[in-house]
């Protein structure tokens, strides 16, 4: 687990240090970064032009969901985002070699053209949090900071779970890097509304096939103070944590299995 | 032809493809149903439209190149490797050479990555159709002129290549543009009036809002003409500009590479 950490953090940094030589470029990549995924809430703001509520929530109470899935999503993007390009590593055989290297595959797959320029994702999911928080009337307690904090934890490890599975699917489906992105930036966009204006199937599968919902949805219907309106139980709403070792766990298996199934295209 | 054949290589991740556009379809779709719920008619359309409207701008995504690609990156690599000097030898024009074969790429996903996941979101929602085949008629040919103006934006930008080889900056102008002014964000039709002018002055609307508008014109009434003649403005326009250019960057070039 050390040694993966070092690992990651030695070829991360190498791709840090390149990126951060071109400033200007790095700066214009965050800040294109900034307003590509911020446009997203614009259209939420465009549509609040035409409403006071929707699906039953307010503005600040949707800025927080969004945040928190935003920032989720663009933790696990900036972590092992890379992940999605296995599909064009196995076609030009360079995953091969990181087959033979003394750092765990994984490890390379996430760290190998580490994209700094992605904190702009998570920098714009802040700026999104801070005016939620400022605008949305929470009576806070200790329990909700700690659930809000947690959340954005555990649902980080979440998204970053989807993308490993969406990267092991790579290995079975040849160039799909696509399928991976419906789970992840489609998981993404699904999460950035109340999940009440989806059919009760959708929410169903978004919380046991898999668990988008714990991302953003359950810890934050305990963080607004409301009751969960398709009545699931209320326990849900701290299972953050649970959701996210169950499907970190699944994707490992599947992770693993990927690897062992692996065969070289001989290039 | 060679186009299409290019691109109906890869069927895992066509596949792909249309799995991730039936996903947004079904996501967006949803979204425009809970806004409609409470404003129907919001902007001319009924629920029924606006379903509409979700799928059928996931299915003119991938024709329209809304995220760009294609075309550009070409034209790009091939002035930073050199290339480029071969394709000015060609007998035939580089702007009527790239064209075919953009058209060729967006046929192919039109009719994989379009249809397939509309007839999806028929299975799953009522969506509306045209009434007539002259209607039907029309949106197709509508989809074309998008996908021509489409090619038109994405020609200049490979061209501004010949002239400051990194086009990464304008690139994303032109994607971001893409995205929001098009109609594909949401419809132009909800958008406040001071940003639907601003949409309706520039060519991106072309892509997405106008096609689709063309194809729900029987039942929202819309005048298609217009519409059209929109369209075709702005073909003659880019494609005008990019066979000057072209010109000009003929006499200019500076051949990289050995």
């Amino acid at each position: 687990m050390v040694d993966a950490a070092r690992g990651f953090v030695v070829i991360a940094g190498a791709w840090v240090r390149a990126a951060l030589t071109y400033r200007t470029s790095f700066v214009i990549m965050v800040l294109v970064q900034v307003v590509i995924t911020f446009l997203d809430f614009a259209a939420i703001l465009i549509m609040f032009s035409h409403l006071d509520a929707f699906g039953g929530f307010t503005l600040p109470q949707i800025a927080l969901l969004f945040a928190m899935s935003g920032f989720a999503l663009g933790a696990a993007d900036l972590l092992v985002g890379n992940s999605e390009a296995l599909g064009r590593r196995i076609r030009d055989g360079s995953f091969d070699q990181m087959l033979v290297r003394p750092v765990a595959p994984i490890v390379q797959v996430a760290a190998d053209r580490f994209a700094i320029r992605r904190v702009g994702r998570i920098a714009q999911a802040l700026g999104v949090l801070t005016w939620a928080l400022l605008s949305v009337s929470i009576d806070w307690t200790v329990g909700r900071v700690v659930v809000l904090v947690g959340a954005m934890l555990c649902g980080s490890v979440i998204f970053c779970a989807v993308f490993v599975m969406g990267g092991a699917f790579q290995v079975f489906a040849g160039d799909a890097a696509e399928v991976s992105n419906a789970f992840t930036y489609g998981g993404n966009t699904l999460t950035q509304y109340p999940l009440t204006i989806y059919p009760t199937e959708l929410v169903k599968g978004v919380t046991f096939i898999v668990p988008l919902a714990f991302v953003n949805w359950y810890p934050g219907l305990y963080v607004l103070g409301i009751d969960d309106p398709f009545g699931l139980p209320s326990w849900f709403q701290f299972a953050s944590p649970i959701a996210a070792v169950v499907f970190v766990v699944a994707a490992a298996t599947f992770w693993r299995i990927a690897v062992r199934h692996y065969r070289s295209t001989g290039s | 032809m060679r186009g299409f054949r290019r691109y109906s290589t890869y069927r895992a991740a066509t596949l792909a493809g249309v799995f991730t556009n039936s996903v947004f379809g079904v996501i967006i779709a949803y979204t425009y149903i809970a806004l409609w719920d409470v404003r129907p008619s919001l902007g001319g359309y009924d629920i029924d439209q606006a379903v509409t409207f979700a799928w059928i701008a996931q299915a003119l995504i991938a024709p329209v190149a809304i995220f760009g690609g294609f075309v550009v990156d070409e034209l790009a690599e091939r002035v930073r490797t050199g290339a480029a000097a071969i394709d000015l030898h060609r007998p035939v024009s580089l702007l009527g050479l790239r064209l075919a074969e953009d058209l060729g790429r967006g046929a192919y996903h039109l009719i994989s990555r379009g249809v397939i996941p509309t007839l999806l979101g028929a299975l799953l929602f009522d969506l509306v159709w045209p009434d007539t085949l002259g209607t039907a008629a029309l949106a197709a040919l509508s989809i074309v002129m998008a996908i021509v103006v489409s090619f038109g934006l994405r020609y200049l930008l490979g061209l501004l290549a010949y002239w400051i080889i990194d086009i990464q900056g304008p690139q994303w102008i032109v994607v971001l543009s893409q995205i929001f002014f098009s109609g594909m964000m949401l419809p132009l039709v909800v958008f406040p009036a001071w940003l639907r002018t601003i949409a309706d002055l520039l060519p991106f609307r072309c892509m997405i809002q106008i096609p689709i508008d063309v194809f729900l014109s029987d039942s929202t009434g819309t005048a298609v003409a217009p519409l059209l003649a929109v369209q075709l403005v702005w073909i003659v326009i880019l494609l005008t500009a990019g066979a000057a250019l072209t010109q000009i960057a003929v006499r200019k070039v500076v051949v990289q590479g050995g």
